[in-house]
């Protein structure tokens, strides 16, 4: 259970400082303070150990957030909590930064005492929450007693996170998978490690009360209605808009979470995910994959060293998917070494600068078509040193994004019911939208 | 270094400087700082020249990167350059960057060492001293290779600047710390001794410096400099405030230099050439003048530096201790401080005067502040004053201050603080022991400290406590009283119960007629303590109780009923319950006579030191020589002086009770400390008094005793009465001559003298019984009797050998006279070379001394060298007479080889006279390992798989000798059912076969 939360903008003083039990004094403030924010060498430790308090941070730009606890507790649940605290206060006031925690501090306040009861992390669900916590506070006069009552009931009821009676004329629902891309490749182009994060983010602007299914080419659910000798009938309505060319159907899912209004026992038993959705945006799931990634881009590298002084770095990339498809945001970083005094760039495509502040080369391409290639070539000249450690050659790292999920993952249908009101399941608009986004994606040259 | 300003240009310094500290996260200044070494870089690439300005700038940039913290790995180069411009402000900072970032790399170091050199032939002063000072700050090997002999060339040299011979001075003074094998001295050495007579106090300052560290490296050779010091001395303090005008700090004249010089007299002993002494006490007394004087200045520098001069040559005079008047004014002064506001001059002034007070001449002068030292010790606020206040008072006790002393000292333990209240303790034991003139003074004395500070009461304070009393027959009534009546306090400490539980049941009938304290009383009181008491103390209370029964018949039930309960009987604890029940066995089966003779009162301890003066020295560490001196300066005061007393603590002083070291101990039960020996309760039972062996002491009592005693002799750890306990082994060896005498009487050494008869006991046969127990091992004890014990540890490598003999002293006793040879008959003296090392020719009481015997085989040999030993015990001669176990084995190699190497060989020694076989019994059981351990003992490779027959034994190895190497191999058929063996030998020699057949068929 967590003891207190702090917030501290970079040069560690105390923004907000809430204390949920007796257990932490005004010490704790001042110990995350001085071995962690000012300590001599950077933590990277997301946990801290200080005097039998631990102490868990996440930084969100120059602003650090801790969450204090005496209790042996769930790490997993505290940074959960952490993360949904930074979600909320950006769906509040925007971007997290000093100026805005300052000019917010008592809806943060208000925020805290909401969402943190003693220790224990209760409803954090925007949609919710906006109901009651208003950013010009809540006005009296025009709130009726019915309403009031029904966020009483709302909050404690069943269903906590949607209210009822909610109407919207065009019944719409955006669905936006997002993944990011994780890779280490050696300088052969063997694959060392590749993972994918994703997560499946619903924007739902529907009335009443509607029960969502969601369906997607997980394997378990494939291989058991091919088994079954029945083809589900909603395969049809198939949304994916993929850019794999590859035949495979279905994915293998690592692991996954769900947001708090999937039904689990329902997946549990048949793997099927059903929900009442609430109200506006939120995420529905998290999920991993490791098995039979895309990988947008092959990066080949090719470093070559003339003598103690010069340095030959030629760099190649091939995009990786259907031509159709343009990928953006293309950014390639060759670090350089330590001594080098000098650079020469050519590249064909995208601008290539030397950067001295960061010690690398970063190419920028700004699109690039599937099945593409291209190339740089840079000439380093390097200052002798009288070091004779040999310059440790960091990988080259890549930024990107492309319009279609690196997992494989297509989403199948997604059907709403909503039995009380008079709209089916065709009157719903559904968008749907994949991005793919580079995570850490290395190769060693 | 010059302030790096806009006056000297380098703006891009100053605006990468502003930028990093306008940077306003890590990662932003790492950011700048990046960009910044890439711009150098990109500069220092080589393409263009550069000129001096840029380069500076760009190496003082890196420098000031380096000393953000970030590595800097070129650069390098473009310093050293920087080292051969004309410049001042390049060259500084060059060598500025040489100081702080060189490292052992070989290449630039040559051009560094080279620059310098340069600089040193330059004559120019300013690069001298550059140069000079970049060696000093580096300081490393390297750079000590490459100048010491450079640098106290140009000290000497006479055409050199003054400021440039400061500099040298130091950096000479840095490489003689650094590496202090490559200065060496020469005859520049007496040249810089004249260094101090130099026009330049600078020039002076510097080389005092230079001179105390090396006259302490080798005093011979700086003789000369303590008349110049002296000179240099008394012209400073006879000068004029104003007279050496830089030199003038706050109204003192030269005070660094003047504490210099007077640090560098301390080096020698006082001078023995008469003028100059008088010159030097001349100073001195100026100095102690001058501190009289009303101060010039209200500034505290002012008073600072006079008081620096003061104290160093207060030190000197202590140092010296041969000036009566000085020491005595020296104590003076210091007593003027004692009262001082400033808290460090007490301190100081404290510290002084211990020193002082350990000196003959001004002891008495000491003694009469001591009403300032207990007010001080009372009044005084910080702790590490007060500390030193105790430690004044310690040195300052004699017997005519004593009883005052002490009687402070135990008033202020109890206020006072918890750190150094264990050692007020033991300084309070100490002192009422050694100044008791009237010992109820001293049982009341310690008395009162464990009432006081029970729990700083270390074991030895009351084990010391009991051996007196013991010993003393006119305080044990006293004593008894005493206890008696502080044991009725209602709550009294553990440690008092302990001693008052000893000395009742030693002594409680001296009391018991008393009818306030009868018998029964007596031992109510005890028991009343009994239950809130920690096991050894009552175990110690039981071993009261049957001394009561001894004592009191009248109580007898009592007691009984009281060892009879449960809570005796079944306890849970093993001692508690031995004790209990052999005591109830004893006290119900014995005879009143059997019960007098094993009960009866303790016999007198030995004298040795006091157990609370090793503590108290063990306390301050063997960091701090000071009470070590102090003791040493008590002792020639002492010897010099009138006091007897401090021949107690003298006495046994250089041979701390242990018994015999670890490899003599027999059986190893008994550490080397006073620690707790595995000793029966039964301990406590008093050994007669007729003469029995030493050796062994407890058992034969016990065994007389009767059968019940068998159980005593489980070696149960009994605690309580260690120090005095493990004084009952030895004190029946003590020669009766030490029973009456005076307890604090050196008795040995003057009895000793008084022997007029001396009787040589006759040679005795040669001892060889273990003889045989090291042919298969090389360490162990070889001979043992009453008085001695041999030990020995060997080892063997080819034909050389060399062997450590231990000699135990198993006595009390100091053995003179002592002297060991080792003889070779006839022709053994031939074949082996034996050569001992001189030893000690004395060996005191329960001390070891060793003797390494260096062993060359020549030739192989049959019969062992003989180890003599002759000592004067007690006024009779002592010969001993030990066979040596030096065996042929002992110089055989092991040899692995294969089965079919080893039979191939075995059939080339197939000649009958280079076989010996052997057919024996076993004498002990025929275990494999057993076996195989003593094969391999022997010399011998063991080795596996060779013989057809696993149960048989195979080993092969090599005699080596000087003159030949003889081949060996060995093979023994064991026969279980018929419990013999088979041994075959064949070598190349056949007198080898027969002697190695013959030593080995001994050890089964």
């Amino acid at each position: 259970m967590i003891g207190g939360l702090f917030i501290y903008n970079h040069k560690g003083e105390v923004l907000i400082s809430r204390v949920y039990r007796d257990d932490i004094g005004r010490n704790a403030v001042d110990a995350f303070r001085v071995n962690v924010i000012h300590a001599r060498q950077q933590v990277r430790s997301p946990v801290t150990n200080i005097a039998r308090t631990s102490f868990f941070h996440v930084k969100r730009s120059n602003i650090w957030l801790a969450a204090v606890t005496k209790q042996n507790v769930n790490a997993a649940m505290v940074f959960e909590f952490l993360y949904k605290m930074c979600d909320v206060m950006a769906s509040y006031f925007g971007k997290i930064s000093e100026e805005n925690i300052k000019n917010n501090f008592v809806l943060i306040y208000e925020l805290l005492d909401e969402i943190l009861d003693f220790g224990y992390p209760q409803n954090s669900e925007t949609g919710s929450l906006k109901t009651f916590i208003t950013q010009q506070g809540i006005k009296g006069q025009h709130q009726t007693k019915e309403e009031q009552s029904q966020i009483t009931s709302q909050v404690t009821g069943q269903i906590g996170w949607r209210r009822e009676g909610i109407k919207y004329r065009r019944n719409e629902l955006f669905l936006d998978v997002l993944e990011s891309v994780n890779l280490l490749m050696s300088p052969q182009g063997q694959v060392l490690s590749a993972h994918v994060s994703g997560r499946v983010v619903m924007k739902s602007y529907l009335s009443g009360m509607p029960e969502c299914k969601f369906g997607m080419n997980d394997k378990i659910i494939i291989d058991k209605a091919g088994k079954g000798g029945v083809t589900n009938e909603a395969g049809k309505s198939d949304l994916g808009g993929g850019g794999s060319t590859s035949g495979k159907q279905s994915i293998a899912i690592d692991d996954c979470t769900f947001n708090q209004c999937v039904r689990l026992s329902k997946f549990d038993s048949e793997r099927s995910i059903s929900f009442i959705p609430p109200d506006g945006e939120y995420e529905l799931m998290r999920y991993r994959t490791t098995k039979d990634i895309i990988l947008p881009f092959r990066v080949i590298p090719l470093v070559r060293e003339v003598g103690r002084t010069k340095l030959e770095v030629k760099v190649v990339i091939k995009s990786n998917f259907k031509p159709s498809l343009l990928a953006q945001k293309i950014e390639v970083r060759i670090p350089t070494p330590l001594n080098t005094s000098g650079v020469q760039v050519i590249c064909m495509k995208g601008k290539a600068k030397y950067k001295a502040s960061e010690n690398a080369i970063v190419w920028k391409i700004k699109r690039m078509a599937g099945m593409k290639e291209s190339q740089i070539s840079a000439e380093i000249e390097l200052l002798p040193t009288n070091d004779k450690k040999k310059w440790a050659r960091p990988p080259i790292s890549m930024n990107f994004e492309v319009p279609f999920a690196p997992s494989g993952l297509k989403v199948r249908y997604l059907k709403v019911f909503e039995s009380k009101l008079n709209y089916s399941d065709h009157d719903v608009i559904k968008w749907v939208r994949y991005i793919g986004r580079s995570g850490i994606y290395e190769t060693r040259c | 270094m010059p302030a790096v300003s806009k006056g000297d240009g380098m703006r891009g310094l100053a605006v990468f400087i502003s930028d990093i500290r306008n940077c306003k996260s890590k990662e932003a200044e790492i950011k700048r700082i990046n960009k910044e070494l890439a711009n150098i870089r990109s500069k220092f690439k080589g393409d263009k020249a550069l000129d001096g300005y840029s380069k500076k700038k760009y190496v003082c940039k890196l420098l000031f990167i380096f000393l953000l913290g970030h590595d800097i790995d070129f650069g390098h180069m473009e310093a050293v350059n920087l080292l051969s411009s004309n410049k001042y402000t390049e060259k500084q900072i060059g060598y500025l960057f040489i100081s702080v970032l060189v490292n052992s790399n070989s290449d630039l170091i040559s051009l560094i060492n080279n620059a310098i050199k340069n600089d040193l032939s330059s004559r120019n002063p300013t690069f001298m001293n550059l140069a000079l000072h970049c060696i000093a700050n580096v300081g490393s090997r390297e750079m000590a290779e490459a100048f010491a002999a450079e640098v106290p060339r140009i000290l000497v040299a006479g055409d050199t600047m003054d400021s440039v011979k400061q500099s040298a001075a130091l950096c000479l003074l840095r490489l003689n710390r650094t590496s202090p094998d490559l200065v060496l001295m020469g005859e520049w050495t007496a040249r810089v001794v004249h260094l101090l007579n130099d026009q330049h106090l600078g020039v002076v300052t510097a080389a005092t410096s230079l001179i105390t560290t090396l006259a302490q490296k080798s005093p011979e050779d700086f003789k000369t400099s303590v008349s110049l010091a002296v000179a240099r001395l008394s012209r400073i303090v006879s000068s004029a405030s104003t007279d050496l005008q830089d030199y003038t700090y706050y109204f003192v004249a030269a005070p660094w230099l003047s504490v210099k010089l007077l640090r560098l007299l301390q080096c020698y002993p006082p001078p023995e050439d008469g003028a100059i002494r008088g010159r030097l006490t001349e100073c001195l007394e100026t100095i102690l003048n001058k501190a009289q004087e009303p101060p010039k200045s209200k500034k505290v520098q002012h008073s600072n530096a006079k008081n620096a001069v003061l104290f160093e040559a207060i030190s000197l005079i202590i140092h010296h201790d041969s000036e009566p008047t000085l020491l005595v004014r020296a104590c003076n002064q210091l007593g003027q401080f004692l009262q001082h506001r400033e808290t460090n001059l007490r301190y100081l002034a404290l510290e002084s005067m211990c020193t002082l007070a350990s000196s003959e001449f001004s002891h008495e002068a000491v003694k009469t502040h001591i009403e300032t030292v207990i007010n001080a010790l009372k009044s005084e606020r910080d702790v590490s004053v007060r500390q030193r206040a105790v430690d004044l008072l310690y040195a300052m006790c004699d017997r005519s201050n004593a009883k005052q002393i002490v009687a402070e000292m135990l008033s202020y333990l109890e206020t006072a603080d918890y750190s150094i209240r264990e050692e007020i303790v033991l300084k309070v034991a100490i002192l009422a022991e050694k100044y008791a003139v009237d010992y109820t003074w001293y049982v009341d004395t310690i008395l009162n400290l464990i009432r006081f500070a029970g729990d700083y009461v270390s074991d030895e304070v009351w084990y010391r406590v009991i051996q007196i009393v013991i010993n003393r027959d006119e305080v044990q009534g006293y004593a008894a009283k005493t206890v008696f009546e502080a044991l009725q306090a209602p709550a009294c400490h553990e440690n008092l119960v302990k001693v008052g539980g000893y000395i009742l049941g030693e002594f409680g009938n001296l009391i018991a007629g008393d009818s306030r304290s009868s018998p029964l009383i007596q031992f109510d009181l005890l028991h009343s303590k009994f239950h809130l008491c920690s096991v050894p103390t009552r175990a110690l209370l039981l071993s009261a109780y049957i001394k009561f029964i001894n004592l009191f018949p009248e109580v007898k039930g009592t007691i009984q009923e009281v060892l009879r309960s449960d809570s005796q009987l079944r306890n849970a604890d093993v001692e508690l319950q031995q004790r209990a029940v052999e005591y109830l066995r004893l006290s119900s089966i014995a005879s009143t006579d059997i019960l007098a003779t094993v009960l009866e009162e303790m016999p007198p301890f030995p004298e040795r030191e006091s157990s609370i003066l090793a503590k108290l020295k063990r306390k301050k560490g063997p960091g701090n020589l000071h009470p070590d001196l102090d003791e040493n300066r008590k002792e020639r005061s002492a010897n010099g002086g009138t006091a007897d007393h401090s021949s107690t603590t003298s006495n046994a002083k250089s041979s701390p009770l242990s018994f015999v070291g670890d490899l003599l101990a027999p059986a190893s039960t008994a550490p080397p400390t006073n620690r707790p020996r595995p000793v029966s309760s039964s301990y406590l039972l008093q050994a007669p008094l007729t003469p029995i062996p030493p050796q062994a002491s407890a058992v034969p009592v016990l065994l007389s005793a009767g059968p019940l005693f068998q159980v005593a002799a489980s070696p149960t750890p009994s605690t309580d009465l260690l120090g005095l306990g493990s004084t009952i082994t030895t004190q029946n060896s003590a020669p009766p001559a030490s029973k009456g005498t005076s307890l604090l009487v050196d008795v040995f050494s003057e009895n000793i003298a008084a022997f007029p008869v001396e009787t040589p006991v006759a040679v005795g046969p040669v001892a060889d019984e273990n003889f045989s127990r090291f042919v298969c091992k090389n360490n162990g004890v070889l001979y043992e009797n009453q008085l001695l014990q041999i030990g020995l540890k060997s080892e063997f490598r080819q034909n050389l050998g060399r062997m450590y003999v231990f000699f135990g002293n198993k006595t009390s006793t100091q053995f003179m006279n002592f002297a060991a040879s080792v003889v070779c008959q006839d022709t053994l003296q031939a074949q082996l070379n034996v050569h001992a090392k001189p030893a000690d020719p004395t060996v005191d009481g329960g001390a070891q001394l060793q003797q390494i015997l260096n062993i060359e085989c020549m030739s192989d040999f049959v019969d062992a060298p003989v180890l003599n030993i002759q000592f004067r015990y007690g006024g009779t001669l002592q010969n001993v007479a030990v066979k040596l176990p030096i065996t042929l084995n002992k110089f055989f190699q092991p040899t692995e080889m294969t089965s079919q190497d080893f039979f191939q060989r075995w059939k080339q020694l197939g000649a009958p006279q280079q076989e010996v076989q052997k057919i024996f019994k076993a004498k002990h059981s025929m275990d494999t390992e057993v076996t195989k351990a003593k094969i391999m003992g022997f010399g011998a490779a063991l080795l596996d798989g060779v013989d057809p027959n696993p149960s048989n034994f195979v080993g092969a190895g090599v005699i080596h000798t000087k003159t030949t190497q003889v081949g060996c191999l060995l093979r023994l058929e064991p026969n279980t059912q018929a419990q013999m063996y088979r041994l075959t030998l064949r070598t190349s020699r056949d007198t080898v076969s027969q002697r190695l057949c013959d030593l080995l068929s001994e050890q089964f």
